[in-house]
């Protein structure tokens, strides 16, 4: 494995996807080689970060409109 | 006639079904509206657990969420407002990172709780209300997108190189690079590098990495492979990193 390889399966390294030969692959060129034990790091943590986010309350006049325009649209009778 | 068969890996095809759905979901509202939409109810933060990639899919159902479809089913829209208040939210953050508009994303928002309340009869249970959901919001922020963007939008198959996956930015970020900021500036600095990518590659990102959507329920709700959801998604990915290390990187020591 080379340093194009692992980036070729990073993303699959990450989500526990690989099989034990590529696993085993990956790690050992991970020991020896640091710029890629910085890009898997660094893209967990991009991973992660997104991850760890909680959407923002909904600002007020967009909470309301929606429920205004569900109310409106859901009560409203066929043909009426 | 079932469009929104979750087993499916189709859109919506609403042309199967003007008039029926939303007469019979208009005649089960008119008689139990009866002001249980207006009630003020306070519910509880859907909040996720920590990162733990075994159990991504699962964390943003609740135990109750099936009972809740059944009352909403049978036209209980108290229980239908207590699925909206749960999960607004993450639908209008969906709809605000792939239409990169507000009030697109707000319109997308409606129609997709709107059309999830007049289809509800079609959805079976043999998935998530939440990844159900997560196809009509998609499709609604996918269709303002591609009317606002028609030129730029399309989410066939890229032209991918492998010069798009070499690293250019090559920095150590530290334990915990997100903690140097605050949280609006936080939100900022990662809806900016979300609002970079080009279309393809951020709808992919954000159904699977913010919305936590698996690989198939993203492939599915997008109409697309899982091979080609495993390829954005690497490319994403690593935009995204390249994007945030001017952010992240550790500063060295002057």
């Amino acid at each position: 494995m080379n340093c194009k390889g692992l980036i070729n399966e990073i993303s699959a390294y990450l989500d526990g996807e690989l099989g034990q030969e590529t696993l085993t692959e990956i790690e050992v060129h991970l020991k020896r080689c640091k710029d890629c034990r910085l890009i898997v790091d660094t893209t967990r943590k991009t991973i992660e970060i997104y991850y760890s986010t909680q959407p923002l309350p909904l600002p007020d006049d967009v909470r309301e409109r929606l429920h205004t325009a569900l109310i409106k649209r859901l009560g409203r009778r066929p043909n009426a | 006639m079932l469009c929104y068969d979750e087993e499916s890996a189709l859109l919506p095809n609403w042309s199967c079904y003007q008039g029926f759905g939303v007469i019979q979901a208009e005649t089960i509202c008119a008689n139990l509206l009866g002001g249980v939409w207006c009630a003020a109810i306070t519910h509880p933060t859907v909040r996720m657990s920590s990162p733990d990639p075994k159990h991504l899919p699962s964390t943003i159902v609740r135990e109750d969420e099936g009972a809740l479809v059944s009352l909403a089913k049978r036209g209980d829209l108290g229980a239908f407002d207590e699925l909206v208040n749960r999960y607004e939210r993450r639908i209008f953050r969906l709809a605000m990172n792939i239409t990169q508009n507000r009030e697109d994303a707000e319109d997308a928002t409606q129609d997709a709780f709107m059309k999830s309340f007049q289809h509800l009869a079609e959805f079976q249970g043999g998935s998530r209300f939440y990844t159900w959901l997560v196809r009509i919001a998609v499709n609604e922020a996918l269709m303002r997108l591609r009317r606002r963007r028609p030129n730029v939008t399309s989410l066939d198959e890229p032209v991918q190189t492998e010069e798009d996956l070499i690293p250019r930015e090559i920095e150590d970020w530290g334990p915990t690079p997100e903690q140097r900021y605050q949280v609006t500036e936080l939100n900022s600095i990662l809806s900016n590098a979300i609002a970079d990518l080009e279309p393809i590659f951020r709808t992919v990102f954000v159904l699977r990495d913010v919305e936590q959507l698996s690989t198939e329920e993203t492939a599915g709700a997008l109409g697309i492979s899982v091979p080609a959801v495993k390829s954005r998604l690497l490319r994403a990915r690593l935009r995204l990193r390249e994007k945030l290390n001017r952010f992240f990187e550790q500063r060295k020591p002057a």
